[in-house]
């Protein structure tokens, strides 16, 4: 996966962030991807995302496994450290490092067969740990970098370009997370800068692994008639009952509650999510309402999209394992070591 | 053995196979006599050979007593206690002749078992207990304790340390310390009337173990991993490197645990750990946590056994070519697939040197013994982070799982961790630009920077072709370039590994080249050999990459034996391989059967391959 460098042409002034940064502070580099890749849109809403989080760029780490999707983090924050690791994988290694360092920003991307195949195991681990991090799956359906196979998201009926229609049960990623005791879960559609760049805030906000399974169209390979992930399909089929706004916490928040049935959801760090729009019967904090809302609108052949599931109660990794709020790569071995006595005192019980 | 030899009096020389049920409590008595001959004084091993089971089979434990220290495994037995009568018949068999079978005298003996050179001692174990004892738990297990008084008795194990151990053991419970005792004294005093105590073969107190300790391999790894300041480590439950994991476990809950009390009385104390374990949900997440712990800056590990390797191979490729440091315990267990996983053997030593697709060359070490394992563990991390590479720590099940007698663990205070070549914010701040596997020092490492650190030090790590620069690549230059350093920091090791122990004598006509665990049968067959007349020089290879002394000792014999415990000659193999000497000047002394090595094992193959 080439990388080419953006060129760093100064435009005129462009409004600067909280940390005085413009939003080219944020971009990567140059997208090999296809023209017109749903992955493209999505990079857009992440630099856009933390630019407007106003997150210094060194605090981010992001992640990612393998196919078309993991080249993506080049694309983004480029003073931000990255992994680019092995397929599948990207999960366990964002846990070893969270587990590590928890005081970075971690951003995971990650696609349909790196996280619903060949890594669902770490997927649904990672979802149990409550590892603190924002899961973006780029959801298009198809393996792209191998030229167009089907993958465990493909819908039943579901045309690729060559070959029979799809006939196996499709893996949906908000079912499994709410089967997984995910924390929050959120569906959105790259084509939806407005609705997913709050979503993403919300996310980077979370105390705990924020899933967002983000339909992406392949034009390629997954964006023609008899797709289930086509632009046009989605466009015809998307349902955005659930809008969110996310409110920062720096904001002046006049959060008086509403009676329209709109519901307001406080987050860990102090800040806001704003439910507007929602049904009247839906709940986001309630697991079995979600579920069911979200089936219900299957079963009609329609997507739900917007943040579906939020649980801001949970404990992270860190604090199901008590640690100190600074990273633990922090600590000095010389701190770490009990030293000579210590070794000498706990030998009497190899006596 | 002669009647005559049998009948001489050996003191603190001979060894005993006990024959048990596993399950019904055996393995606590057989450690319970293992270790009061220890604190007597007197070199002793105890090696469990267990089945893959919890209930039910036949299972072993094995004493031997060496006054010189000799103490692998005997295979010649000069008392056996038959406790189980599915294995009679081969258990009666394997005792020397002239010497003992101490049985459960409840229930008569097959006279087809009977053999007139043995002496016989029943000992009437279940009707003592059904007599003393009232409930049927109780009455199986007291049995084993109740031989173990009788053994005590016969070998003159002192009976004062067996109380002190008794009442060490079962201090919070007094019930079960006085059952205990009750037990101890049927057997013993049922020994002493019917039996002339001690036999020929017996202990007496010593002096040689007084510096020393009685520790498993996992326990010492463990520690060696709390003392290198490891603090995240991710691992999968597997037989036998499961204790290394539990005991990291609990000595972070008491060295690495702070108790901050509530700020008022109402207020419940916090605890805060300076450290996280991860159970993952297989071994690939195990080092995948490990991998990402490393990039981060911490000290991370894992312990596994070989299924585990066989799953981590992609990722150690990728931690192996992106340098991440990584380390790796791997109590080894007998392959291949899910082989005998309570059996030893050293077979992962190709599989770790080259682990992963692709050109990959790994760092190993060879422990020999617990007091290396630990020793081992913290270099491990060292050797980790200043190479930036995963590193294996190969011990075995016998290393891991048994308890040795070894030295006293010592901790130098002058210890400064090597955490290899890392750029913080200070270094970045005078640079204009950092390129992660660019300008390499004299060990062809290169300097990292770790994430959270300031923009300047920002790459993108990845597994795919790169090039000096952290760029991807696919230009044949370019990527060679990498590739062709990696290999001269694998060489580079060479110099920072253990260097292997070279032992020469007077007259050596051979030399004998071995590996981890087998060090002391390999001692004790090479003294067996010089009394035979064959003159035999001793090395003892301790790491990965080789140093040019492992070259050297095979170019300067005319003919070397290497003794390892594979059925392939992993070892003989490597060496061949990486240090070019022609495989046939090295001639292979394998056991591979799964238990721990004996000297015997190792004389008689050298006597029958020089054709004496």
């Amino acid at each position: 996966m080439p990388s080419i460098t953006k060129p760093l042409i100064p435009l005129a002034p462009l409004p600067k962030n909280d940390l005085g940064l413009t939003i080219r502070d944020y971009e990567g580099a140059m997208s090999t991807l296809c023209a017109g890749c749903g992955h493209d849109s999505i990079t857009a809403a992440i630099v856009h995302a933390f630019w407007e989080l106003s997150t210094p760029p060194h605090t981010i780490a992001k992640l990612s496994g393998i196919g078309c999707s993991s080249k993506t983090p080049t694309y983004f924050v480029r003073g931000a450290h990255g992994f680019n690791s092995a397929h599948g994988r990207m999960a366990a290694i964002a846990t070893g490092a969270y587990a590590a360092n928890r005081e970075l920003t971690y951003i995971g991307i990650s696609g349909d067969g790196d996280s619903l195949s060949i890594g669902i195991g770490h997927l649904a681990h990672a979802i149990r740990r409550n590892v603190k991090m924002v899961y973006v799956i780029e959801n298009n359906g198809v393996y792209g970098l191998t030229k167009g196979q089907l993958s465990a998201s493909a819908d039943i009926g579901s045309r690729p370009k060559k070959g029979d229609a799809n006939v196996i049960a499709p893996i949906d990623p908000i079912l499994l997370g709410l089967a997984m005791g995910a924390t929050f879960l959120a569906r959105s559609f790259s084509g939806d800068k407005e609705q997913l760049i709050p979503i993403l805030k919300a996310a980077v906000a979370h105390n705990g692994l924020a899933l967002i399974d983000v339909i992406s169209p392949c034009v390629t390979f997954n964006d023609h008639e008899g797709s289930t992930k086509s632009y046009r399909f989605m466009r015809e089929h998307e349902v955005k009952e659930v809008v969110t706004d996310f409110v920062p916490l720096r904001r002046e928040i006049q959060a008086t509650i509403p009676t329209d049935g709109t519901r307001v959801v406080p987050m860990h760090d102090g800040s806001i999510v704003r439910f507007r729009s929602v049904p009247t019967d839906y709940d986001p904090r309630n697991r079995e309402s979600v579920e069911s809302y979200i089936r219900d609108h299957q079963s009609r052949g329609e997507i739900v999209t917007g943040l579906l599931y939020v649980d801001e109660s949970s404990q992270t990794l860190h604090e199901m394992g008590h640690t100190p709020l600074e990273g633990l790569n922090r600590i000095p071995v010389s701190e770490l070591c009990p030293g000579a006595a210590a070794l000498d005192a706990l030998q009497e019980d190899f006596r | 053995m002669s009647l005559d030899t049998a009948t001489a009096i050996r003191v603190n020389d001979f060894s005993v196979k006990l024959a048990n049920v596993n399950g019904t409590g055996s393995a606590s008595a057989n450690s319970l006599l293992m270790q009061a001959i220890f604190r007597m004084g007197i070199p002793v091993s105890g090696k469990n050979l267990f089945p893959s089971n919890i209930q039910g089979l036949p299972t072993w434990y094995e004493i031997r007593v060496n006054k010189t220290g000799y103490t692998a495994r005997a295979l010649d037995y000069d008392l056996m206690v038959a406790m189980n009568a599915q294995t009679y018949a081969d258990d009666i068999r394997d005792v020397n002749s002239g010497g003992y079978v101490l049985y459960d005298s409840s229930w008569p003996l097959d006279e087809e078992l009977l053999r007139d050179d043995v002496t016989f001692l029943g000992v009437p174990l279940a009707t003592m207990c059904i007599e003393n004892f009232v409930a049927p738990r109780e009455r199986i297990l007291m049995k084993n304790i109740a031989y173990a008084g009788a053994i005590v008795a016969l070998l003159g194990i002192d009976e004062d340390i067996v109380a002190t151990l008794l009442s060490e053991t079962f201090a919070r419970n007094e019930r079960l310390r006085e059952s205990n005792q009750k037990a101890l004294r049927l057997g013993l005093d049922y020994a002493h009337e019917n039996f002339t105590c001690p036999l020929p073969f017996h202990v007496e107190p010593m002096t040689a173990t007084s510096d020393s300790i009685l520790i498993d391999g996992n326990t010492a790894a463990a520690l060696g991993c709390l003392y290198a300041g490891a603090t995240v480590a991710g691992w999968y439950p597997i037989t036998p490197a499961t204790a290394v994991m539990d005991n990291f476990t609990k000595l972070c809950a008491t060295y690495r645990r702070e108790t901050i009390p509530g700020d008022s009385p109402d207020d419940p104390p916090t605890v805060r750990n300076n450290y996280l374990i991860v159970q993952a949900e297989d071994e690939i997440a195990a080092i995948g946590i490990v991998l990402g712990a490393s990039w981060s800056g911490a000290r991370s590990f894992t312990s596994t056994s070989g299924p585990g390797i066989s799953l981590m191979n992609e990722l150690l490729g990728l931690a192996y070519y992106t340098e991440i440091p990584a380390v790796v315990i791997d109590v080894q267990r007998t392959g291949p697939s899910t082989g005998m996983p309570t059996r030893t053997q050293q077979a992962d030593i190709l599989l770790c040197a080259y682990a992963s697709h692709g050109d990959t060359k790994h760092i190993l070490l060879f422990p020999k013994d617990p007091a290396e394992s630990f020793e081992f563990a913290v270099a491990s991390f060292d050797l980790a982070e200043h190479f930036q590479t995963p590193v294996f720590m190969l011990m075995d099940l016998d290393i891991g799982m048994n308890d040795w007698v070894v030295p006293k663990l010592t901790w130098d205070e002058g210890y400064v961790a090597d955490r290899g070549r890392v750029l913080h914010d200070e270094d970045l701040a005078g640079m204009r630009e950092f390129f992660r596997y660019a300008n390499a020092d004299a060990d062809h490492v290169t300097a990292r920077t770790l994430p959270g650190s300031d923009e300047t030090g920002a790459y993108f790590i990845r597994g795919s072709g790169h090039d000096q620069y952290g760029r991807y690549t696919e230009d044949a230059d370019a990527y060679q370039e990498v590739v062709d350093r990696l290999k001269k920091k694998h060489a580079s090791a060479a110099a920072y590994v253990p260097a292997p122990i070279v032992e020469r004598r007077d007259g050596a006509t051979i030399g004998v080249i071995t590996l981890g665990g087998c060090d002391l049968a390999v001692r004790e067959a090479i003294d067996l050999l010089a009394q035979q007349g064959v003159v035999a020089d001793f090395m003892r290879v301790r790491g990965f990459p080789f140093a040019p002394a492992v070259r050297a000792f095979v170019e300067q014999h005319s003919r070397t034996f290497v003794v390892e415990q594979n059925r392939d000659g992993q070892l003989r193999s490597l060496i061949s391989i990486e240090t070019e000497v022609p495989i046939e000047s090295m001639t292979s002394v394998l056991a591979y059967g799964g238990f721990p090595l004996s000297a015997h094992q190792v004389v008689d193959s050298i006597i029958t391959k020089l054709g004496k």
